[in-house]
């Protein structure tokens, strides 16, 4: 009962907190002393021609008027029609949010590959020089924000030793007719090993850049708490029983050390996708990001508002997502 | 048997003087920047476009890092560019940490309905993707020096006031603190010369970390070319005039970021180094 309870008060906050944000966006943007419809509208364009436009898509009216009219848009799945690119806010956005989801998955992965390796190495091989070089490259990459990072990679990977692609998202020769904008799975389950090398090739130094800082935190707080593990009495009894230091680490300590780092993960993780937003701009990736920005120097009122929301509702579906996972992780919650 | 505290201060030592004396020379190449450029930083000259650095074949006399596409020398737009990132992270850095320190005390010390509406819009901003809620402020801001540090300081309270909050809160449980309100000191009072005191290294720490961030955040605004005015050099708006011709002039975009990569890496190793030094289980 009192799960039912704390889902349902959890499911309201996230309600408050993304109607809070919506309300922040359309103030802010609202506020802008350039006129949205006068930017894209040729230069002869007359007094009357503003003025339909204005009306056309609701500037004439007061703030308030214009967010009730927009959010009972919302309600039925109408988000409004971009300015700039005179199409339906809600597909455009839902276009670009795979390519945008795809980089985030998999940057998220490369995190937890290298990180998870670093945490494992520093703690088998531990006050030795590689838990000091782990901890120092841990460090290291943790102070330098992700932007920093993408530039790094393009001078060293782009330019001086030029293997990855460092702008676009597939090459135009192999751009199939994709069904889905979700180019990666697709070209996985069409078998299409050629494109999914391509798409590799261009994705693997943004998601790189994105998942370097990541990577470090993970080190970190899953070798601290693996080391604390490691004083336990039960791994002392697992290693009486004659169990390998490898055994040890991976069987027994990891499994109890992993939940304070999932929780992080998962914070950081919506760090994470934020971070698309300039790194999709470094790398002329087309996602979301990447037209957020062009949405913002355009003045594109509605499709800011449509980005702004897609982005608050994936950070608070990933929150959700890894609180569900951590009672189902948890030994301790799973009885309860 | 080696005492292990030794083993832990020697690095933090080397960490604290090399981050510091980086700081110190931008520092010093801010304050004398119209003497020591050698050049005239917004001066072109197009028949002296993208010369290489001086070790490179075919550099011209004069200009030791070389020029960018429309002959400009590159070290002066570099130092240039120093003073106004320096000004972006002391202002910016300083002004977010007072005003977030101060709304995370009083959430954490006071509790109750302050707490609830403080916390509430830290949860609403901790939505907001960081990056595009800046580009979206200085876009309605319009560009400009004053507008880049307003949009730092709405975007990044919360970063301090999350963290101070949760130290105010501990402290605030403690029992020296509870013995100080029996003395009589008044709630405001004490929140003043008992929590404060404590959570000042926090703070100071937090503040260096800032700085590195601010730098960045300009860096980027300037990349999207939503900074200053474009004839003001800076290290965002070279990077990104170099990352467009990176295949034909690399030093366009590599000596401007590896300063902004020292810089940024300086304020950090500053602000871990500060935060063990202060720390009463290292010292």
């Amino acid at each position: 009962m009192t799960l039912l309870r704390n889902i349902l008060i959890r499911l309201l906050t996230t309600l408050v907190t993304l109607i809070g944000v919506a309300v922040i966006v359309f103030v802010v943007i609202r506020v802008v002393p350039g006129n949205p419809i006068a930017m894209m509208l040729p230069p002869g364009a007359t007094e009357a021609d503003i003025a339909r436009l204005q009306t056309q898509y609701g500037f004439d009216k007061s703030i308030f008027e214009q967010f009730v009219i927009w959010l009972g848009g919302v309600m039925q799945g109408d988000f409004g029609t971009s300015i700039s690119l005179r199409q339906p806010v809600a597909g455009l956005v839902l276009g670009r949010l795979p390519a945008t989801l795809e980089l985030s998955i998999f940057a998220l992965s490369i995190a937890i590959v290298i990180g998870g390796t670093m945490a494992l190495l520093g703690t088998r091989y531990r006050d030795t020089k590689t838990e000091g070089a782990v901890d120092i490259s841990a460090g290291m990459a943790l102070s330098i924000p992700d932007f920093l990072w993408g530039l790094v990679l393009i001078l060293l990977f782009g330019v001086l030793w030029p293997v990855f692609h460092i702008s676009g998202r597939i090459s135009p020769a192999l751009n199939i007719d994709f069904n889905t904008n979700f180019y990666f799975f697709e070209a996985l389950v069409r078998l299409r090993f050629d494109v999914l090398a391509d798409l590799i090739g261009h994705m693997f130094m943004p998601a790189l850049a994105l998942a370097i800082p990541l990577a470090a935190i993970i080190a970190q707080l899953l070798k601290q708490s693996l080391k604390e593990t490691m004083h336990l009495d039960y791994v002392t009894l697992a290693r009486t029983k004659g169990y390998g230091e490898n055994h040890v680490i991976t069987r027994e300590a990891l499994p109890n050390a992993i939940l304070p780092t999932l929780t992080l993960v998962g914070v950081q993780f919506t760090f994470l996708i934020g971070g698309t937003v300039i790194i999709e701009r470094l790398f002329s990736y087309e996602g979301l990001g990447n037209m957020a920005i062009d949405a913002v120097i355009n003045r594109d009122l509605p499709l800011i508002q449509g980005i702004v929301i897609l982005f608050a509702l994936l950070f608070t579906i990933v929150n959700l997502v890894v609180d569900m996972l951590y009672v189902v992780l948890n030994p301790r919650l799973r009885h309860a | 048997m080696r005492d292990a505290r030794g083993d832990i201060r020697r690095p933090i030592g080397l960490r604290l003087w090399l981050s510091g004396g980086w700081l110190t020379l931008l520092a010093l190449g801010a304050l004398f920047t119209p003497w020591i450029a050698p050049k005239d930083p917004l001066m072109q000259d197009l028949f002296l476009g993208r010369m290489p650095p001086f070790w490179v074949q075919g550099a011209e006399p004069g200009y030791l890092l070389g020029t960018d596409s429309l002959g400009r020398d590159v070290l002066s737009r570099i130092l240039y560019g120093t003073r106004l990132a320096l000004i972006v992270a002391l202002v910016a850095g300083t002004l977010t940490c007072v005003i977030g320190a101060t709304l995370g005390l009083i959430a954490g010390y006071y509790r109750g309905w302050p707490d609830r509406i403080i916390s509430r819009f830290v949860d609403i901003w901790m939505a907001f993707p960081p990056v595009l809620f800046a580009i979206l402020l200085i876009a309605v801001l319009g560009p400009g020096l004053i507008s880049i540090i307003i949009a730092i300081v709405v975007i990044d309270w919360t970063r301090f006031a999350r963290v101070i909050r949760a130290e105010a809160m501990t402290q605030g449980a403690m029992d020296y603190v509870a013995s100080a309100q029996v003395a009589g000191r008044t709630r405001f009072g004490t929140m003043l010369t008992e929590i404060l005191p404590n959570v000042l290294p926090t703070i100071v720490a937090l503040l260096t970390l800032e700085m590195g961030i601010a730098v960045i955040v300009e860096a980027i605004l300037s990349f999207v070319n939503l900074s200053i005015s474009t004839d003001s050099p800076t290290w965002g708006g070279m990077i990104a005039e170099g990352r467009t011709s990176v295949h034909q002039a690399w030093w366009v975009l590599v000596f401007p970021l590896i300063t902004l990569f020292l810089t940024v890496l300086s304020f950090s190793q500053l602000g871990e180094g500060l935060k063990d030094r202060f720390d009463p289980v290292l010292r």
